[in-house]
């Protein structure tokens, strides 16, 4: 267990280290989210209140697209050379594997939305830095969330032809919970509302406990066509 | 017990079926050379015999065990692909692999292999900036490294000059002396027969012929071709 958990270290590390010497969906997302919050911020003509009423929405919708960027890279990083053979066929568990996997573009999606976050306060004159902590928590728990479905799609999707469509497509109507979730904690954090998050932080961890686990668990059947 | 078993193994791609019962068996310590024409199986059987792909109908044992879970440590797998990363250095690349096989020292044994093949001078460059050939000998390294007890090899001879032939029948027989059994799928069939101590050939998804490599096949590399041509499964 120990040394399979390494292993997934290992796996984190190995993507790491290549996304940030090619930089190629990084660039890809951090150009992405910038450009969608420039023009969000030219789009909308909104009183201040009803700017904070949209924040949260405005803030997931561009992670969410900008995740994609990243997660679909997840395994299609394997393909040239056939890495990906050599890594099942390897004593490495699949599951670890995919928690590999999991735990870089985590980190990455995280990056993207660590960047993206000054600039949506800036653009859209938004107050975020009051209550930086209690949404950085929300944004670790959602971003958990929309990376574990979407690597888990990126293992099936990783020998279609036409992935890069197929991969929204499938993964954007499962996420629909977790986002109504994130949406209405993020407006209500920024708001400064005092309102009940239980409830949707429940829904976000639970819908992060349930798709880790079927993920970990499904991963072996995808892989190994 | 035997090192490798496939049982009337199929195995189906929609309605086409790549393998058609094949049943193969080679004790430890034997080298197979699998031999068949373009579209056989060769590279499907491998693939199962991998894990990496499930069979359809039949049944695949490592040293009696079903594939997959533990018996992928005593595996050494090379694919039509070099599987190994563009962007990590040729040291970055054999490291990592021996982290993942769980090899004692990764880094020394990296090193050790990179000079194996011949390419300790640019064990720093990257996979990428590499020839055909520097790409296919790291890709053996990668095989090797964690002195697999089994090596399922896919046309291991593409793109070697005749120095890195000899180097790879320099690793191949040392496994060999090691006790490590092979299979080794080949068009190049005058260097497999060289190692060969059993011929398997596939025909149309069907092993048609399994048994010791003999003189004959030594002596006319093309010798089994023609036999099974000339009457027709």
């Amino acid at each position: 267990m120990k040394r399979d958990l390494l292993a997934a270290l290992f796996i984190a590390r190995k993507d790491l280290r290549t996304e940030f010497r090619t930089k190629e969906a990084l660039n890809a997302a951090v150009s992405f989210a910038l450009v969608v919050l420039v023009l969000f911020s030219f789009a909308f003509d909104l009183e201040r209140s009803e700017l904070y009423d949209i924040s949260g929405g405005l803030l997931w919708i561009i992670f969410l697209f900008a995740g994609s960027l990243i997660v679909n890279r997840s395994f299609t990083r394997e393909v040239p050379n056939d890495c990906l053979d050599v890594l099942v066929a390897s004593p490495v568990p699949a599951w670890a594997l995919f928690l590999g996997k999991s735990i870089s573009s985590f980190t990455l999606l995280m990056v993207v939305e660590l960047i993206s976050l000054p600039f949506y306060g800036l653009f859209n004159n938004i107050i975020w830095m009051k209550t930086f902590w209690p949404h950085f928590g929300l944004m670790l728990l959602t971003t958990w969330g929309i990376t574990v479905t979407g690597v888990a799609f990126s293992a099936v999707t990783v020998n279609v032809r036409l992935r890069e469509l197929m991969l929204p497509v499938l993964h954007y109507p499962l996420l629909i919970p977790l986002l109504i979730g994130a949406m209405e904690m993020s407006t209500a954090l920024l708001r400064g509302d005092a309102v009940d998050n239980g409830p949707n932080l429940r829904l976000v961890a639970v819908f992060d406990a349930i798709f880790t686990a079927l993920s970990l668990y499904l991963i072996e059947f995808i892989l190994v066509t | 017990m035997n090192a490798i078993e496939a049982d009337r193994v199929w195995k189906y791609f929609g309605d086409y079926p790549a393998l058609r019962g094949a049943t193969f068996e080679a004790a430890p310590g034997a080298c197979v050379a699998l031999l068949g024409r373009n579209g056989a199986g060769k590279t499907t059987l491998l693939r199962i015999l991998a894990n990496l792909s499930k069979p359809t109908k039949g049944e695949v044992k490592i040293f009696g065990e079903p594939g997959g879970g533990k018996t992928r440590e005593r595996i050494g797998y090379l694919g039509h692909g070099i599987g190994v990363y563009d962007d990590l250095s040729a040291i970055e690349n054999l490291t990592l692999f021996g982290q993942l096989m769980g090899v004692a020292d990764p880094a020394t044994a990296a090193a050790a292999a990179l000079e194996r093949v011949g390419l300790g001078r640019v064990r720093e460059g990257f996979a990428r900036e590499f020839s055909r050939g520097m790409r296919q000998r790291l890709a053996i390294a990668r095989a090797f490294l964690h002195k697999p007890e089994v090596l399922l090899l896919d046309e291991p001879f593409t793109s070697l000059d005749d120095r890195a032939v000899a180097v790879l029948h320099d690793l191949l027989r040392d496994a060999l002396a090691k006790g490590a059994t092979i299979v080794m799928s080949t068009h190049q069939i005058r260097e497999a027969m060289e190692l060969a101590t059993q011929v398997a050939l596939l025909e149309r998804g069907r092993i048609v012929h399994s048994g010791p490599r003999t003189v004959e096949m030594l002596a006319d590399p093309g010798w089994l071709y023609r036999k099974y041509e000339e009457k027709p499964q």
